[in-house]
């Protein structure tokens, strides 16, 4: 692989990430629901703890039998949340206003306008549908159970002793039930009209208007409104929201945006980090190459100085060696000469001179 | 290479025992996993569904596995060539370390043959979950090339060798970049849970804790193997190694302070900014307190006298240090400071099967790590291809 084919395959990893962010919902722009969608609006004050939701609800989605009959209201001493078995608990708490009289609180998915559990899926098994209702599709849940972490109200459950299938189960709103233009189970059997099904908006202003009319009865605040982004599950209760169970202090903001800026961050880092790295790497390259050359030179200017020291030393020695040659020549013409000029007739000379 | 395999000696060592116990032990559970469900061997429940699988197998083990693209960013990009000798055993534990994450999720998936699924059927791009699949995915594979070499080197194909080997820098930039990304986006997977998690561990800055806390990981869990291998293995080290080896304890314990210094700087920056300072006088900040200067500032510290005074002992036992540091913030976040507000019955303990599986996975690596070093070229360079780094 060369180098422009790495760069192109790392831009691609970008680019899938890139279109990661702009498929989600939290972008720079400001989701505030679906505006047919349809809501349900739970009234605490009205609520008898009657549980003949649970039935509703235990019947519509076919769900197993309970272990003691819903007519049994001894159940709701005890604290229950929803189960892969029960979309909806319905659970009993103590009244701050009244202490005689308990209140009682519904308690399904809340259906939220951005769903945590839809952002948090890796697969797209999530998905909220125009009519309100955020619904689950278990042929491509992989059971990674991060919905389940990511629910701000810990709704989703899972079927944790299936082996081969599991499935995550939580209320549906009824979906189904709502596209055949009938009402949710719950909402249908509801003897006290405690829960009141229609359009978000209507229902808001329903809930607003009854704040108003009776402020004695009512705190002013419609949970759900803005919790978490704003939920097609509402409530508006007599006594604070904590003491019914339901999270407060949630915040506005929704799940999508509580991750868009990691998510955000991806492009950046595809983008900037190869740049940056392969300049380190260039700037470490090119800082090895200039000390290499830099050591390069040196040796080879050393070698030069050397050569030249060399020559310079032979040339001298060549000039010592001329002038002792010269020196030797002399000598030894001398030599000659003055052999020459020796007479002749001396029999001993050539002898000594051997 | 080594005695164990060359002189034909009784494979019945206590360690093959004890490890052939855990494995049959391992298949035991796995298959109660697989043909009960996760129900029947693990205490997850609706309220808590993510247990020591994901907190040891999947969060630590990632971030000890970091040591893969810090030490190649080091010698590679950084170009300090004396850390060489260390790019090996790194890769090596990087390789398994990941190999190992994807093989424990197929216990904690409810359906892990559809493990693919997000890469290949629907893609969830909002989802963080969905970025560390895809990056460790991908990470996964250029480890598996970059690993290569190693055995091509041992099976003697030079050719093949030759080519990866030459992919070399754009493999490690690679590298750096997922891991960037998956390191961070895991810390980044419990932004989505404010109301879930302690503010104390919770931040804005979760996916920086988590991927600055991944490069002390990845370097202290570098240097806890290779003392380990030192015990182990040094029959098998050649001169380079073990000579080079003092040079990357010194240079990694300078990091790791540093790195751990910085660490606890934005740590605290991150409780000024989001104003918590009064948690720090509840017992979560105790226990915030004993995770932060127990296990990141008494250990950096220690790093620093132990890089001061050439202190080997000291390093090596400041790496484990640093290791159990990690893994104790790891299962903080996951788990103990996940969830606290709920009723002490309903908090999630694990089970003896969990705990059981957990321990055959590391049993499973660490089988591999011996296959593959006392059979290839890791803490010795072949000789066919001496010097050519
Ligand atoms: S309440 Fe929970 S399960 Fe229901 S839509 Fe919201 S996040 Fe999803
Ligand atoms: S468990 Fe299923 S539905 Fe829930 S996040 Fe994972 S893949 Fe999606
Ligand atoms: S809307 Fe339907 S599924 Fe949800 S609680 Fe009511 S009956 Fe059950």
């Amino acid at each position: 692989m060369n180098r422009r084919k790495f760069l192109g395959l790392v831009g691609a990893t970008a680019a899938v990430a890139a279109a990661g962010t702009s498929a989600h919902a939290a972008g720079n722009t400001h989701f505030t629901g679906h505006p047919e969608a349809n809501a349900v609006l739970f009234d605490a004050t009205e609520c008898i703890g009657c549980r003949k939701c649970e039935d509703a609800c235990n019947k519509v989605n076919e769900l197993p039998k309970p272990d003691k009959p819903f007519d049994d209201l001894t159940v709701l001493d005890t604290k229950r949340r929803t189960t892969e078995k029960i979309y909806t608990v319905v659970n009993k708490y103590e009244n701050s206003k009244n202490p005689n009289l308990p209140v009682f609180r519904k308690n399904q998915c809340n259906h939220c306008q951005e769903p945590a559990c839809a952002s948090a899926c890796f697969v797209k098994a999530f998905k909220k549908t125009p009519e309100g209702a955020v619904v689950y599709d278990e042929s491509l849940c992989v059971g990674c159970r991060y919905c389940m972490i990511a629910c701000p109200w810990s709704i989703p459950a899972y079927e944790y002793d299936e082996p081969l299938t599991p499935r995550v189960m939580k209320c549906t709103m009824c979906h189904p039930r709502i596209l055949e233009g009938k009402l949710p189970g719950c909402v249908e059997i509801c003897p006290k009209e405690a829960l009141k099904f229609g359009k978000r908006d209507e229902l808001i202003k329903f809930a607003r208007n009854r704040i108003e009319a009776y402020p004695d009865r009512y705190l002013d605040h419609i949970y759900g409104e803005n919790e978490m982004g704003g939920t097609n599950w509402l409530y508006i209760s007599g006594v604070p929201f904590g003491e019914l169970g339901l999270e407060e202090g949630l915040g506005v903001t929704s799940a999508p945006e509580l991750t868009s800026g990691a998510l955000a961050a991806v492009p950046v880092v595809t983008g900037l980090w190869p740049v940056l790295l392969t300049g380190l790497y260039a700037i470490h390259k090119t800082r090895e190459k200039i000390e290499k050359k830099e050591k390069d030179d040196a040796v080879s200017a050393a070698l030069t100085k050397a050569a030249s020291e060399a020559e310079a030393k032979l040339s001298s020695e060549l000039e010592k060696a001329d002038v002792a040659n010269k020196r030797k020549i002399e000598v030894e013409v001398k030599k000659a000469v003055e052999e020459a000029l020796l007479p002749k007739d001396d029999d001993d000379a050539p002898e000594e001179e051997a | 290479m080594s005695a164990e395999n060359t002189t034909g000696r009784s494979a019945l060592t206590p360690f093959t025992i004890v490890a052939g116990i855990i494995v049959i032990i391992g298949l035991i559970l796995t298959g109660l996993r697989f043909m009960g469900g996760l129900g029947a061997v693990t205490n997850l429940d609706n309220n808590n569904p993510w247990g020591i699988w994901i907190s040891f197998d999947l969060l630590c083990g990632v971030a000890l596995a970091a040591g893969g693209y810090t030490t190649t960013a080091a010698c590679y990009l950084f170009g300090i060539k004396r850390y060489h000798s260390a790019v090996r055993p790194a890769l090596i534990t990087a390789f398994l370390g990941y190999a190992l994450v994807v093989f424990a999720l197929h216990y904690d998936l409810g359906r892990p043959l559809r493990l693919p699924y997000p890469i290949f059927v629907s893609q969830g791009t909002s989802s963080l979950l969905f970025e560390v699949g895809l990056c460790v995915f991908i990470y996964l594979s250029v480890l598996f090339v970059e690993f290569t070499p190693i055995a091509f080197e041992w099976l003697g194909m030079k050719k093949l060798r030759n080519i990866v080997h030459g992919w070399t820098i754009p493999l490690t930039v690679m590298g750096v970049v997922l891991s960037t990304m998956h390191q961070s986006s895991l810390g980044a997977l419990y932004l989505i849970a404010p109301n879930k998690l302690h503010p104390l561990w919770y931040s804005t800055y979760l996916p920086l804790f988590f991927f600055i806390s991944s490069m002390f990981a990845g370097m202290s869990m570098v240097l806890f193997e290779s003392s380990l291998a030192h015990k182990n293995f040094h029959h098998l080290m050649d001169e380079t190694h073990k000579a080079e080896s003092e040079g990357v304890a010194l240079g990694f314990a300078k990091a790791c302070s540093w790195i751990m210094m910085g660490y606890i700087g934005i740590k605290f920056l991150g409780i000024a900014l989001e104003n918590k300072w009064a948690w720090l006088g509840t017992g979560y900040g105790m226990w915030f307190l004993v995770e932060l200067v127990g296990f990141v500032l008494m250990p950096a510290i220690s790093y620093a006298i132990g890089y001061r005074d050439r202190n080997f002992g000291l390093i090596k036992i400041t790496a484990l240090w640093t290791v159990l540091g990690i893994v104790l913030n790891r299962f903080n976040v996951s788990q103990v400071a996940f969830n606290w507000k709920l009723p002490a019955a309903e908090r999630y303990f694990p089970s003896m099967a969990e705990i059981g599986i957990s321990i055959f996975v590391v049993t499973i690596g660490i089988l591999a790590y011996r296959f593959i070093v006392t059979r290839m070229p890791v803490f010795y360079e072949h000789p066919d291809y001496k010097g050519e780094h």
